[in-house]
This record gives structure tokens, sequence and C-alpha cells, in this order.
């Protein structure tokens, strides 16, 4: 009897070992989905479609014209920001310069900074930003365009940004680093503030690394 | 009898030492604490929980000799933010820092806090050098 129930709680536990390690291999896919109903070989068949991140158009620190297209064949982190900011964007880019230092010699990593104040951060202005903190090269894109279409794709990110008087330094934001898999499908949200979630989206990160082709074209 | 009355005596005296000396320890220790927390809240973003700064955006709080150098200094800088280049371990620093939006006294405990972390051995900053300071703002 004792041998049973031994054998059987070990089980218990090691299939919810397995159960954990399979859940941690596949990010979630965020966003909106909705179904598409294609006929196929005279079959109906329903497939789903994930929402992903349109089209833009914007300027990075070096004054180069940078799209969606730009971003083709990379996984990367996405945030909002603005260079006068004294509130949170120092914690975020503190912790920001660590994914970073993390993934600088890896060429398909990249991270797009938006800045949400553009008529202050010109284009010397995230330069300047970009040299201070010490980033060089391609990896790091500090972006900016028109106020409007800068807000309307933070919407598509999930990422709430606001102008307010009243906040400190005239706007208000959510400091989540939100990270987009190559099919430009969101697959985390993560709080840029908070040291920890920092350290998941780098493993997150790593699993999209190795997350083979066909499974991500489901 | 007599031995009890010669420990009681001893007991009082050491009391009495210790308290006058844990006195002076007791205020700093309450600057300290308040300070600590006044530090989160208001510096950390910015300066990190290490003060260890950003790069060459935000500067590190680690300088022992521009500390001591500016000491006079720096409650005005904490009331009424910094725009000036300052030259802090070797490298220029010319951002800007908001007010802090502190009182005197919330000063006097951010400061006594800064001035004994990350390195800085300092001692007590109370309200009333504060007071002094401030009047002699820029």
């Amino acid at each position: 009897m004792k041998f049973i129930t031994l054998s059987a709680l070990s089980l218990l536990l090691w299939s919810s070992c397995t159960f954990t390690d399979k859940s941690s291999t596949i990010l979630p896919i965020y966003g909106s989905r909705e179904p598409v109903t294609k006929t196929v070989n005279g079959k109906q068949v329903t497939d789903t479609l994930y929402q992903t991140i349109p089209d833009f158009k914007f300027v990075n620190q070096y004054g180069k014209t940078i799209n969606r297209k730009s971003l083709d064949g990379s996984i990367y982190v996405a945030d909002f920001f603005f260079t006068s900011c004294p509130s949170i964007c120092p914690i975020m880019h503190r912790n920001m310069l660590q994914v970073y230092q993390t993934f600088k010699n890896s060429g398909n990593i990249k991270i797009i900074s938006h800045s949400i104040d553009p008529s202050h951060d010109s284009v010397p202005v995230l330069k300047n930003y970009a040299d201070k903190l010490g980033v060089t090269g391609n990896n790091w894109w500090f972006l900016q365009g028109q106020k409007e279409a800068t807000y309307k794709l933070a919407e598509s990110y999930l990422v709430a940004v606001q102008e307010d008087s009243k906040a400190p330094g005239g706007f208000v934001h959510a400091g989540y680093f939100i990270l987009v898999d190559k099919q430009k499908q969101i697959r985390g949200t993560y709080d840029g503030t908070k040291p920890d979630e920092v350290d998941k989206l780098i493993a997150d990160i790593k699993t999209l690394q190795n997350e083979p082709a066909n499974m991500i074209a489901q | 009898m007599k031995v009890s009355i010669i420990t009681g005596l001893l007991t009082l005296i050491i009391c009495m030492v210790y308290s006058c000396q844990s006195e002076d320890q007791i205020e700093y220790m309450r600057y300290y604490t308040a300070g600590q927390d006044l530090y989160k809240t208001k510096c950390q973003n910015c300066h990190g929980a290490q003060g260890e700064g950003l790069a060459a955006l935000i500067p590190p709080l680690t300088d022992s000799v521009y500390l001591k150098a500016n000491n006079a200094k720096l409650a005005c800088y904490v009331q009424n933010g910094l725009k000036l280049p300052i030259l802090v371990k070797g490298k220029a620093f010319n951002g800007q820092m908001p007010p802090a939006g502190l009182s005197p006294i919330e000063i006097a405990q951010v400061l006594t806090y800064v001035k004994n972390s990350f390195g800085n051995q300092m001692g007590l900053y109370n309200v009333q050098q504060v007071g002094k300071d401030l009047g002699k703002c820029d």
C-alpha cells in the first residue's frame, strides 16, 4: 500500500515537473486574434490570425529612416520613453542596458525605444542620449517621428501613452518592455522598472531564439 | 548588602554612560533610516540602488571627494535642482536634475543617508546645518 502511494506521488511530481518545463519553452501570443476561414483543396479550413505590429516610419538616432521592414528577421524589444523624463525612464534604461549588453553580439536581437516627446527629442538629442548611455552600432535604436503616429503605434503594443501637464515631465506612460517575435507578434510584456521582470525578459528572448521556425508558423 | 549597593551603582553609571553615548547615535540612525526611505522614492530611479548613477547620463553618488568638496551646496542642489555641468569621478555631467520637492528636515535626512552610504562616511547632517546651507543658495 505504502509503495503504491509513494510511486503515485512520485509520478505526480514527475508529471508536474515536465508540465512546467513544457510551458516555459513556449511563450504565449498576445493581442487580439480572429478566425479566418479559407478553402484549401475543396475543404473549409479555419485558421487563427494573430495580431501583429502594423507598419510605421520613424527616424533613428543616426537620422536613418526605420520602418517595419527594418526589423524583418529580428526578435526585438520595444519601449516608450523621452530623454527628459524625470520619473521612470532612467530606471527603465538602466535595466534595458542589461538586455543590450546580453545580446549585443547576437545579430538578430534589436531594441527600439520610441520617444513620445519628438518636439524635444530631435535626432541630435537622441544621438547624444545614446552616446551617453554607451550605446553604439545598430542593436538599439532610439526613434522619433510624428507624435500622433507614435501614440497610435503604442496602442498596437498594448501600451498606454498620454500627454498630461500635471505628470512629472509632462507625459504619463507605463514602463513596459514589449517582446516581439520575428513574425511581429507580441510574445511578452515586462515591467521595465523591475529587475526581476527584466531577468525574465532576457530568459524569454533566449527561449524565442531557440523556437523552431515551423512552430511559429502555426 | 555592600556588594549589591556597589553593583547597583555600577549598573547606574554604565547605563548613564551608555545613554549619553547613544543619544547622538540614535539621532543619526533616525535621520539615516528616514533618509533611506526618501532616497528610494525620490532619488533611486535615477541615481540607482547602489548610488551608481546611469552611464554618462546621471552622476553616481559614490564620489566622496566631490561630496566633501561641495558639502555646503548639496542641500541647495536637492532643493532647487541642478543645471550646471559638474565633474564627478573625472567625468563631466551636463544634464538637469529636477528639484526634489523635499522639506528642510527631509533634505537633512536624505543627505545623511547619501553621505553615509555607497562608501561615503560623513556622519550626521542635521536640519540646523541644512537651514544654514540653504540660506546661502545661489
